[in-house]
Protein backbone atom coordinates (compact mmCIF):
# COMPACT_ATOMS: atom_id res chain seq x y z
CA UNK A 1 0.00 0.00 0.00
CA UNK A 2 1.24 3.33 -1.44
CA UNK A 3 0.74 6.00 1.65
CA UNK A 4 0.14 9.50 -0.06
CA UNK A 5 -2.76 12.61 0.79
CA UNK A 6 -5.12 10.84 -1.83
CA UNK A 7 -4.92 7.60 0.28
CA UNK A 8 -5.56 9.50 3.69
CA UNK A 9 -8.74 10.83 2.01
CA UNK A 10 -9.93 8.09 0.21
CA UNK A 11 -9.41 6.12 4.03
CA UNK A 12 -11.08 8.70 6.04
CA UNK A 13 -14.06 8.69 3.78
CA UNK A 14 -14.45 5.04 3.83
CA UNK A 15 -13.75 4.82 7.24
CA UNK A 16 -10.02 3.74 7.98
CA UNK A 17 -10.75 0.26 7.53
CA UNK A 18 -8.42 -0.39 4.09
CA UNK A 19 -4.88 0.56 6.38
CA UNK A 20 -2.76 -2.94 7.10
CA UNK A 21 0.26 -3.48 9.05
CA UNK A 22 3.47 -2.13 7.90
CA UNK A 23 5.43 -5.17 7.75
CA UNK A 24 4.38 -8.81 7.93
CA UNK A 25 5.56 -11.08 10.92
CA UNK A 26 7.00 -13.84 8.96
CA UNK A 27 8.22 -17.14 10.16
CA UNK A 28 12.03 -17.83 9.46
CA UNK A 29 13.08 -19.86 6.10
CA UNK A 30 15.46 -22.44 6.70
CA UNK A 31 17.77 -20.89 4.67
CA UNK A 32 18.42 -17.19 3.15
CA UNK A 33 21.06 -15.85 0.47
CA UNK A 34 21.87 -12.47 3.47
CA UNK A 35 21.05 -12.80 7.27
CA UNK A 36 21.19 -9.42 9.07
CA UNK A 37 21.74 -9.49 12.54
CA UNK A 38 20.03 -6.73 14.40
CA UNK A 39 17.05 -4.84 13.51
CA UNK A 40 18.02 -1.46 14.07
CA UNK A 41 18.47 1.17 11.76
CA UNK A 42 21.50 0.06 10.35
CA UNK A 43 20.55 -3.21 10.27
CA UNK A 44 16.61 -2.32 8.22
CA UNK A 45 18.32 -0.05 6.29
CA UNK A 46 21.12 -2.15 4.88
CA UNK A 47 18.01 -4.71 4.17
CA UNK A 48 15.98 -1.84 2.58
CA UNK A 49 18.89 -1.02 0.05
CA UNK A 50 19.96 -4.44 -0.41
CA UNK A 51 16.29 -4.80 -1.59
CA UNK A 52 16.12 -2.31 -3.53
CA UNK A 53 19.35 -0.87 -5.02
CA UNK A 54 21.05 -4.25 -5.52
CA UNK A 55 18.01 -6.50 -6.44
CA UNK A 56 18.87 -9.58 -3.36
CA UNK A 57 15.84 -11.19 -2.79
CA UNK A 58 15.79 -13.49 -0.19
CA UNK A 59 17.18 -11.55 2.80
CA UNK A 60 15.73 -12.00 6.46
CA UNK A 61 16.65 -9.21 9.07
CA UNK A 62 17.18 -11.33 13.00
CA UNK A 63 16.09 -8.78 15.82
CA UNK A 64 16.43 -9.93 19.01
CA UNK A 65 13.63 -7.63 20.60
CA UNK A 66 11.49 -5.52 18.49
CA UNK A 67 12.70 -3.45 15.58
CA UNK A 68 14.35 -0.22 16.71
CA UNK A 69 14.30 -1.16 20.45
CA UNK A 70 17.86 -0.22 20.31
CA UNK A 71 19.80 2.88 19.46
CA UNK A 72 17.56 4.30 16.82
CA UNK A 73 14.82 4.62 19.20
CA UNK A 74 17.42 6.32 21.89
CA UNK A 75 19.69 8.95 20.44
CA UNK A 76 19.00 12.78 20.07
CA UNK A 77 17.87 12.33 16.15
CA UNK A 78 20.53 14.86 14.78
CA UNK A 79 21.85 14.25 10.93
CA UNK A 80 24.51 16.46 9.80
CA UNK A 81 28.12 16.14 7.96
CA UNK A 82 30.39 18.39 9.73
CA UNK A 83 33.69 16.17 10.24
CA UNK A 84 37.18 16.97 9.25
CA UNK A 85 38.89 14.17 7.69
CA UNK A 86 38.78 12.80 4.43
CA UNK A 87 37.96 8.80 5.65
CA UNK A 88 34.62 10.16 7.38
CA UNK A 89 33.43 13.43 6.13
CA UNK A 90 32.21 12.00 2.33
CA UNK A 91 30.46 9.27 3.87
CA UNK A 92 28.72 11.42 6.28
CA UNK A 93 27.83 14.02 3.27
CA UNK A 94 26.63 10.80 1.37
CA UNK A 95 24.31 9.97 4.30
CA UNK A 96 22.94 13.33 4.38
CA UNK A 97 22.11 13.70 0.30
CA UNK A 98 20.67 10.31 1.09
CA UNK A 99 18.47 11.44 3.99
CA UNK A 100 17.48 14.60 2.18
CA UNK A 101 15.41 12.26 -0.60
CA UNK A 102 14.67 9.60 2.19
CA UNK A 103 10.96 10.17 2.95
CA UNK A 104 10.28 10.22 -1.07
CA UNK A 105 12.07 7.19 -1.79
CA UNK A 106 10.60 5.30 1.05
CA UNK A 107 7.43 6.56 0.99
CA UNK A 108 7.29 7.14 4.77
CA UNK A 109 7.11 10.26 6.88
CA UNK A 110 10.51 10.55 8.58
CA UNK A 111 9.68 14.60 9.41
CA UNK A 112 12.93 14.87 8.08
CA UNK A 113 13.86 18.85 8.86
CA UNK A 114 16.77 20.98 7.76
CA UNK A 115 16.55 23.21 10.22
CA UNK A 116 20.24 23.83 10.57
CA UNK A 117 23.62 23.42 13.34
CA UNK A 118 24.93 25.38 14.58
CA UNK A 119 28.64 24.83 16.36
CA UNK A 120 29.25 27.51 18.71
CA UNK A 121 33.04 28.99 18.90
CA UNK A 122 34.49 31.20 21.91
CA UNK A 123 38.08 31.64 20.70
CA UNK A 124 40.30 32.81 17.76
CA UNK A 125 42.14 28.98 17.62
CA UNK A 126 38.71 27.73 17.68
CA UNK A 127 37.29 29.65 15.16
CA UNK A 128 40.37 28.80 13.24
CA UNK A 129 39.86 25.19 13.59
CA UNK A 130 35.81 25.99 12.70
CA UNK A 131 37.35 27.65 9.49
CA UNK A 132 39.11 24.21 8.62
CA UNK A 133 36.77 21.78 9.14
CA UNK A 134 34.10 24.07 7.50
CA UNK A 135 36.32 23.71 4.47
CA UNK A 136 36.66 20.44 4.81
CA UNK A 137 33.44 20.21 4.14
CA UNK A 138 32.91 22.21 1.27
CA UNK A 139 35.25 19.68 -0.32
CA UNK A 140 33.31 16.94 0.05
CA UNK A 141 30.16 18.74 -1.54
CA UNK A 142 28.77 19.30 1.88
CA UNK A 143 27.45 23.33 2.99
CA UNK A 144 29.41 25.17 5.33
CA UNK A 145 28.83 28.90 6.98
CA UNK A 146 31.27 31.04 9.16
CA UNK A 147 29.50 33.19 11.59
CA UNK A 148 30.76 36.21 13.54
CA UNK A 149 29.52 37.37 16.74
CA UNK A 150 27.06 39.59 15.48
CA UNK A 151 25.20 37.17 13.22
CA UNK A 152 25.03 34.04 15.85
CA UNK A 153 23.17 36.74 18.38
CA UNK A 154 20.82 37.69 15.71
CA UNK A 155 19.77 33.69 15.16
CA UNK A 156 19.61 33.28 18.55
CA UNK A 157 19.81 35.83 21.44
CA UNK A 158 18.99 33.93 24.41
CA UNK A 159 22.57 32.24 24.58
CA UNK A 160 25.09 33.68 26.94
CA UNK A 161 27.08 35.91 24.57
CA UNK A 162 29.22 37.95 26.55
CA UNK A 163 29.98 35.17 29.24
CA UNK A 164 33.00 36.07 30.74
CA UNK A 165 34.76 32.87 30.53
CA UNK A 166 33.54 31.30 27.31
CA UNK A 167 32.12 34.36 25.03
CA UNK A 168 30.47 33.60 21.91
CA UNK A 169 33.26 34.15 18.87
CA UNK A 170 30.95 33.00 15.96
CA UNK A 171 29.90 29.64 14.85
CA UNK A 172 29.92 27.15 12.08
CA UNK A 173 26.71 26.66 10.45
CA UNK A 174 25.54 23.94 8.15
CA UNK A 175 22.07 24.90 7.01
CA UNK A 176 21.50 21.52 5.71
CA UNK A 177 21.38 19.67 9.26
CA UNK A 178 18.68 19.16 11.18
CA UNK A 179 16.67 16.19 12.95
CA UNK A 180 14.65 13.45 12.13
CA UNK A 181 12.37 11.27 13.49
CA UNK A 182 13.78 8.56 15.26
CA UNK A 183 11.33 5.74 15.60
CA UNK A 184 9.63 6.42 11.67
CA UNK A 185 13.41 5.63 10.13
CA UNK A 186 13.09 2.33 11.56
CA UNK A 187 9.68 1.80 10.38
CA UNK A 188 10.12 3.24 7.42
CA UNK A 189 12.96 1.09 6.58
CA UNK A 190 11.58 -1.94 7.76
CA UNK A 191 8.36 -1.40 5.35
CA UNK A 192 10.06 -0.56 2.34
CA UNK A 193 12.15 -3.91 3.20
CA UNK A 194 9.13 -6.11 3.71
CA UNK A 195 7.51 -4.74 0.29
CA UNK A 196 10.37 -5.89 -1.25
CA UNK A 197 10.42 -9.05 -0.22
CA UNK A 198 12.66 -9.39 3.19
CA UNK A 199 11.85 -11.17 6.02
CA UNK A 200 11.87 -9.00 8.95
CA UNK A 201 11.99 -11.81 11.91
CA UNK A 202 11.43 -10.55 15.38
CA UNK A 203 11.99 -12.25 19.00
CA UNK A 204 14.85 -13.96 17.33
CA UNK A 205 18.53 -13.27 19.21
CA UNK A 206 21.29 -15.13 17.41
CA UNK A 207 22.99 -17.54 19.79
CA UNK A 208 25.76 -19.21 18.19
CA UNK A 209 27.65 -18.97 14.14
CA UNK A 210 27.52 -22.00 12.25
CA UNK A 211 31.49 -21.56 11.49
CA UNK A 212 33.42 -24.54 9.83
CA UNK A 213 36.65 -24.33 8.10
CA UNK A 214 36.62 -20.65 8.33
CA UNK A 215 33.84 -20.39 6.90
CA UNK A 216 30.58 -18.90 7.80
CA UNK A 217 27.23 -21.09 6.75
CA UNK A 218 24.43 -19.84 8.90
CA UNK A 219 23.51 -18.92 12.45
CA UNK A 220 21.78 -20.62 15.10
CA UNK A 221 18.71 -18.60 17.25
CA UNK A 222 15.84 -18.67 19.37
CA UNK A 223 14.50 -19.89 16.75
CA UNK A 224 16.59 -22.59 15.22
CA UNK A 225 19.26 -22.16 12.46
CA UNK A 226 19.06 -20.59 9.86
CA UNK A 227 21.43 -21.42 6.94
CA UNK A 228 22.93 -18.54 5.17
CA UNK A 229 25.40 -17.70 2.01
CA UNK A 230 26.51 -14.32 3.95
CA UNK A 231 25.84 -13.27 7.81
CA UNK A 232 26.06 -9.28 8.23
CA UNK A 233 26.57 -8.07 12.10
CA UNK A 234 24.79 -4.88 12.94
CA UNK A 235 24.17 -4.58 16.52
CA UNK A 236 26.35 -1.30 17.22
CA UNK A 237 26.16 -1.37 21.18
CA UNK A 238 26.69 -5.12 21.22
CA UNK A 239 29.14 -5.68 19.05
CA UNK A 240 31.71 -6.95 21.32
CA UNK A 241 28.79 -9.47 22.74
CA UNK A 242 28.01 -10.95 19.24
CA UNK A 243 30.84 -11.11 17.79
CA UNK A 244 32.60 -13.33 20.55
CA UNK A 245 30.12 -16.02 19.68
CA UNK A 246 32.29 -15.96 16.06
CA UNK A 247 35.19 -15.98 18.44
CA UNK A 248 36.49 -12.61 17.35
CA UNK A 249 37.36 -10.01 20.02
CA UNK A 250 36.57 -6.28 18.50
CA UNK A 251 38.80 -2.79 19.14
CA UNK A 252 35.34 -1.71 20.73
CA UNK A 253 34.00 -0.89 24.22
CA UNK A 254 30.47 -0.41 25.20
CA UNK A 255 29.98 2.69 26.76
CA UNK A 256 26.51 4.72 28.04
CA UNK A 257 25.42 7.96 26.80
CA UNK A 258 22.86 9.81 27.97
CA UNK A 259 20.30 11.91 26.33
CA UNK A 260 17.73 14.46 28.32
CA UNK A 261 14.06 15.78 27.06
CA UNK A 262 12.67 18.51 28.88
CA UNK A 263 8.50 19.46 29.17
CA UNK A 264 7.08 20.68 25.81
CA UNK A 265 7.30 24.58 25.00
CA UNK A 266 7.09 27.08 22.99
CA UNK A 267 9.23 27.45 19.69
CA UNK A 268 11.95 28.70 20.63
CA UNK A 269 15.24 27.04 19.12
CA UNK A 270 15.65 27.53 15.32
CA UNK A 271 17.63 24.69 14.81
CA UNK A 272 20.47 22.43 16.95
CA UNK A 273 22.70 24.37 18.81
CA UNK A 274 26.30 22.51 20.20
CA UNK A 275 28.33 24.43 23.09
CA UNK A 276 32.12 24.70 22.26
CA UNK A 277 33.61 24.59 25.18
CA UNK A 278 31.94 22.10 27.34
CA UNK A 279 29.80 19.07 25.81
CA UNK A 280 26.55 20.38 25.15
CA UNK A 281 23.78 20.47 22.45
CA UNK A 282 20.11 20.81 22.20
CA UNK A 283 17.67 21.27 19.63
CA UNK A 284 13.72 21.40 19.93
CA UNK A 285 11.87 18.78 18.57
CA UNK A 286 8.42 18.90 17.17
CA UNK A 287 6.16 18.44 19.99
CA UNK A 288 8.16 21.31 22.13
CA UNK A 289 10.19 19.22 24.20
CA UNK A 290 14.24 20.38 24.63
CA UNK A 291 16.05 17.76 23.76
CA UNK A 292 19.59 17.68 24.93
CA UNK A 293 23.23 15.54 25.49
CA UNK A 294 26.68 15.77 26.59
CA UNK A 295 29.57 13.09 26.84
CA UNK A 296 29.11 9.46 27.25
CA UNK A 297 29.51 8.43 31.03
CA UNK A 298 33.07 7.07 30.57
CA UNK A 299 32.92 3.30 32.28
CA UNK A 300 32.69 0.28 29.98
CA UNK A 301 28.42 -0.77 30.37
CA UNK A 302 25.88 -2.76 29.17
CA UNK A 303 23.16 -1.05 31.53
CA UNK A 304 20.93 1.75 28.95
CA UNK A 305 21.34 4.09 32.27
CA UNK A 306 24.26 6.73 33.48
CA UNK A 307 24.72 7.83 36.59
CA UNK A 308 24.37 11.23 37.79
CA UNK A 309 27.81 13.25 37.54
CA UNK A 310 26.99 13.44 33.93
CA UNK A 311 23.98 14.83 34.31
CA UNK A 312 25.57 17.39 36.39
CA UNK A 313 27.85 17.80 33.67
CA UNK A 314 25.54 18.00 30.94
CA UNK A 315 23.36 20.67 33.15
CA UNK A 316 26.05 22.57 33.57
CA UNK A 317 26.83 23.02 30.12
CA UNK A 318 23.33 23.76 29.44
CA UNK A 319 23.22 26.99 31.40
CA UNK A 320 26.55 27.82 30.69
CA UNK A 321 25.41 28.76 27.20
CA UNK A 322 21.68 29.26 27.18
CA UNK A 323 20.86 30.33 30.89
CA UNK A 324 17.18 30.19 30.49
CA UNK A 325 17.18 26.39 30.28
CA UNK A 326 17.37 26.75 33.76
CA UNK A 327 13.25 27.49 33.85
CA UNK A 328 12.76 24.50 32.39
CA UNK A 329 11.81 21.71 33.81
CA UNK A 330 13.26 17.99 33.13
CA UNK A 331 10.62 15.52 31.50
CA UNK A 332 13.11 12.38 30.70
CA UNK A 333 16.33 11.20 30.95
CA UNK A 334 17.41 8.01 29.10
CA UNK A 335 20.62 6.01 28.25
CA UNK A 336 21.65 4.42 24.93
CA UNK A 337 24.63 2.13 24.68
CA UNK A 338 27.25 2.77 22.60
CA UNK A 339 30.22 1.01 20.59
CA UNK A 340 33.51 3.45 21.01
CA UNK A 341 35.82 2.30 18.78
CA UNK A 342 39.77 3.02 19.54
CA UNK A 343 39.84 5.81 17.13
CA UNK A 344 36.33 7.14 17.53
CA UNK A 345 35.28 5.92 13.99
CA UNK A 346 32.91 3.05 12.36
CA UNK A 347 33.95 -0.27 10.86
CA UNK A 348 31.82 -1.64 7.58
CA UNK A 349 34.30 -4.59 6.87
CA UNK A 350 34.08 -7.87 6.03
CA UNK A 351 35.97 -10.51 9.00
CA UNK A 352 38.37 -13.45 8.72
CA UNK A 353 35.89 -15.32 8.97
CA UNK A 354 34.63 -16.08 5.01
CA UNK A 355 31.05 -14.64 4.95
CA UNK A 356 30.59 -13.05 7.80
CA UNK A 357 31.17 -9.18 7.92
CA UNK A 358 31.04 -6.72 10.68
CA UNK A 359 29.45 -3.06 11.01
CA UNK A 360 29.98 -2.02 14.67
CA UNK A 361 32.00 1.00 16.12
CA UNK A 362 29.58 3.95 15.98
CA UNK A 363 30.59 5.48 18.66
CA UNK A 364 27.91 8.33 19.63
CA UNK A 365 27.52 9.27 15.83
CA UNK A 366 25.07 6.43 14.67
CA UNK A 367 21.86 7.40 14.22
CA UNK A 368 23.21 10.65 11.09
CA UNK A 369 24.69 7.54 9.21
CA UNK A 370 21.89 4.95 9.30
CA UNK A 371 21.25 5.78 5.85
CA UNK A 372 24.61 5.76 4.10
CA UNK A 373 25.52 2.99 6.69
CA UNK A 374 23.00 0.97 5.27
CA UNK A 375 23.79 1.77 2.07
CA UNK A 376 27.68 1.12 1.97
CA UNK A 377 27.08 -2.44 3.87
CA UNK A 378 24.44 -3.22 1.23
CA UNK A 379 27.29 -2.32 -1.42
CA UNK A 380 29.73 -4.57 0.35
CA UNK A 381 27.49 -7.58 0.90
CA UNK A 382 26.24 -7.04 -2.84
CA UNK A 383 29.27 -6.70 -5.21
CA UNK A 384 31.94 -7.89 -2.50
CA UNK A 385 33.26 -4.35 -2.54
CA UNK A 386 34.00 -1.13 -0.55
CA UNK A 387 31.43 1.59 -1.18
CA UNK A 388 33.69 4.57 -2.83
CA UNK A 389 33.09 6.51 0.73
CA UNK A 390 33.04 3.94 3.31
CA UNK A 391 36.67 2.69 1.85
CA UNK A 392 38.16 3.53 5.11
CA UNK A 393 35.83 2.17 7.76
CA UNK A 394 38.73 -1.55 8.11
CA UNK A 395 38.40 -3.28 10.77
CA UNK A 396 42.27 -3.83 10.63
CA UNK A 397 42.95 0.04 10.07
CA UNK A 398 45.00 -0.34 13.54
CA UNK A 399 47.19 -2.89 12.16
CA UNK A 400 48.08 -0.26 9.17
CA UNK A 401 47.76 2.91 10.84
CA UNK A 402 45.12 4.31 9.00
CA UNK A 403 43.91 5.46 11.70
CA UNK A 404 40.49 8.05 11.45
CA UNK A 405 40.77 9.78 14.88
CA UNK A 406 38.87 12.98 14.42
CA UNK A 407 39.83 13.95 17.89
CA UNK A 408 43.67 12.91 17.61
CA UNK A 409 43.20 11.26 21.91
CA UNK A 410 44.82 8.00 20.40
CA UNK A 411 43.19 4.80 21.68
CA UNK A 412 40.93 6.16 24.59
CA UNK A 413 37.65 4.97 23.82
CA UNK A 414 35.66 6.96 26.51
CA UNK A 415 37.70 10.19 25.36
CA UNK A 416 36.57 10.12 21.52
CA UNK B 1 28.29 4.88 41.92
CA UNK B 2 30.59 4.77 45.07
CA UNK B 3 34.32 3.45 44.82
CA UNK B 4 34.88 2.17 48.02
CA UNK B 5 38.73 2.88 47.79
CA UNK B 6 40.94 0.82 49.95
CA UNK B 7 42.17 3.39 52.23
CA UNK B 8 40.12 5.69 51.60
CA UNK B 9 36.69 4.68 52.43
CA UNK B 10 33.64 5.29 49.75
CA UNK B 11 34.52 7.88 47.43
CA UNK B 12 31.90 9.10 44.80
CA UNK B 13 32.61 8.17 41.39
CA UNK B 14 33.09 11.27 39.81
CA UNK B 15 36.53 11.99 41.59
CA UNK B 16 37.96 9.50 39.12
CA UNK B 17 38.97 9.39 35.66
CA UNK B 18 38.45 5.47 34.27
CA UNK B 19 41.03 4.13 32.11
CA UNK B 20 40.25 0.67 30.95
CA UNK B 21 39.84 -3.16 31.36
CA UNK B 22 42.96 -4.04 34.13
CA UNK B 23 44.84 -6.29 31.16
CA UNK B 24 46.44 -2.99 30.41
CA UNK B 25 48.30 -4.01 33.42
CA UNK B 26 50.15 -6.85 31.69
CA UNK B 27 51.73 -4.07 29.09
CA UNK B 28 54.14 -6.91 26.53
CA UNK B 29 58.11 -6.28 26.99
CA UNK B 30 58.16 -3.67 23.93
CA UNK B 31 61.61 -4.71 23.23
CA UNK B 32 60.97 -8.80 22.86
CA UNK B 33 56.78 -8.50 22.03
CA UNK B 34 55.56 -9.44 18.98
CA UNK B 35 53.41 -7.31 16.62
CA UNK B 36 50.03 -8.90 17.33
CA UNK B 37 51.18 -8.75 20.86
CA UNK B 38 51.49 -5.08 21.43
CA UNK B 39 48.49 -4.79 18.30
CA UNK B 40 46.44 -6.47 20.74
CA UNK B 41 47.35 -4.62 23.53
CA UNK B 42 46.97 -0.89 22.53
CA UNK B 43 43.65 -1.77 20.46
CA UNK B 44 41.83 -4.94 21.36
CA UNK B 45 39.51 -5.53 24.07
CA UNK B 46 37.21 -8.63 25.67
CA UNK B 47 34.42 -5.79 26.62
CA UNK B 48 32.60 -8.27 28.19
CA UNK B 49 28.81 -8.10 29.37
CA UNK B 50 28.95 -8.91 33.24
CA UNK B 51 32.33 -8.96 35.68
CA UNK B 52 34.74 -6.46 34.38
CA UNK B 53 37.78 -5.48 35.88
CA UNK B 54 39.24 -2.01 34.88
CA UNK B 55 41.83 0.48 36.32
CA UNK B 56 40.40 3.86 38.09
CA UNK B 57 42.86 6.57 38.90
CA UNK B 58 41.37 8.63 41.60
CA UNK B 59 42.38 12.49 40.23
CA UNK B 60 40.35 14.08 42.59
CA UNK B 61 41.60 12.62 45.50
CA UNK B 62 44.90 10.78 46.41
CA UNK B 63 45.84 10.31 43.08
CA UNK B 64 46.23 6.19 43.50
CA UNK B 65 45.44 4.03 41.00
CA UNK B 66 43.04 0.96 41.67
CA UNK B 67 41.78 -1.66 39.96
CA UNK B 68 37.78 -1.86 40.73
CA UNK B 69 35.96 -5.22 39.96
CA UNK B 70 32.54 -4.10 38.59
CA UNK B 71 29.60 -5.69 37.08
CA UNK B 72 28.75 -3.84 33.27
CA UNK B 73 25.17 -4.88 33.40
CA UNK B 74 23.96 -3.39 37.04
CA UNK B 75 27.00 -0.85 37.81
CA UNK B 76 27.46 -3.04 40.87
CA UNK B 77 31.00 -2.27 42.48
CA UNK B 78 32.08 -5.90 43.31
CA UNK B 79 35.48 -5.37 44.74
CA UNK B 80 38.28 -2.56 44.77
CA UNK B 81 41.71 -3.17 45.04
CA UNK B 82 45.00 -0.90 44.63
CA UNK B 83 46.27 -1.39 41.79
CA UNK B 84 50.13 -1.52 43.13
CA UNK B 85 49.03 -4.68 45.02
CA UNK B 86 47.48 -6.44 41.92
CA UNK B 87 50.44 -5.90 39.36
CA UNK B 88 52.57 -6.59 42.61
CA UNK B 89 50.78 -10.07 42.75
CA UNK B 90 51.24 -10.69 39.07
CA UNK B 91 55.49 -10.08 39.05
CA UNK B 92 54.90 -6.37 37.33
CA UNK B 93 57.09 -4.55 39.50
CA UNK B 94 59.92 -4.86 42.58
Amino acid sequence: MRYSALRILKEGLTGNRGWQPAWREPEPKPEYDIVIIGGGGHGLSTAYYLAKEFGERKVAVLEKGWLGSGNVGRNTTIIRSNYLLEGNQPFYEFSLKLWEGLEQDFNYNAMVSQRGILNLCHSDPQRDAFVRRGNAMRLSGADSVILGPDEVRRMCPYLDHESARFPITGALWQPRGGTVRHDAVAWGYARGADQRGVDIIQNCEVTGFDIRDGRCLGVETAKGPIKARKVAMCVAGSSSRVAALAGMRLPIESHVLQAFVSEGLKPVLPGVITFGAGHFYVSQSDKGGLVFGGDIDGYNTYAQRGNLPVVEDVCEGGMAIMPMIGRARLLRMWGGVMDMSMDGSPFIDRTHVEGLYLNAGWCYGGFKATPASGYCYAHLLATGQSHETARSFRLDRFRLGAMIDEKGVGAQPNLH
Amino acid sequence: MIINHPLLGPRDSAEFVVLGDACLIDRPDGMNATFEELHDYAYVRDNPAGEHRELWYHEQGDRSWLVVTRSTLTHEVIKVDLARDVARARGRSR
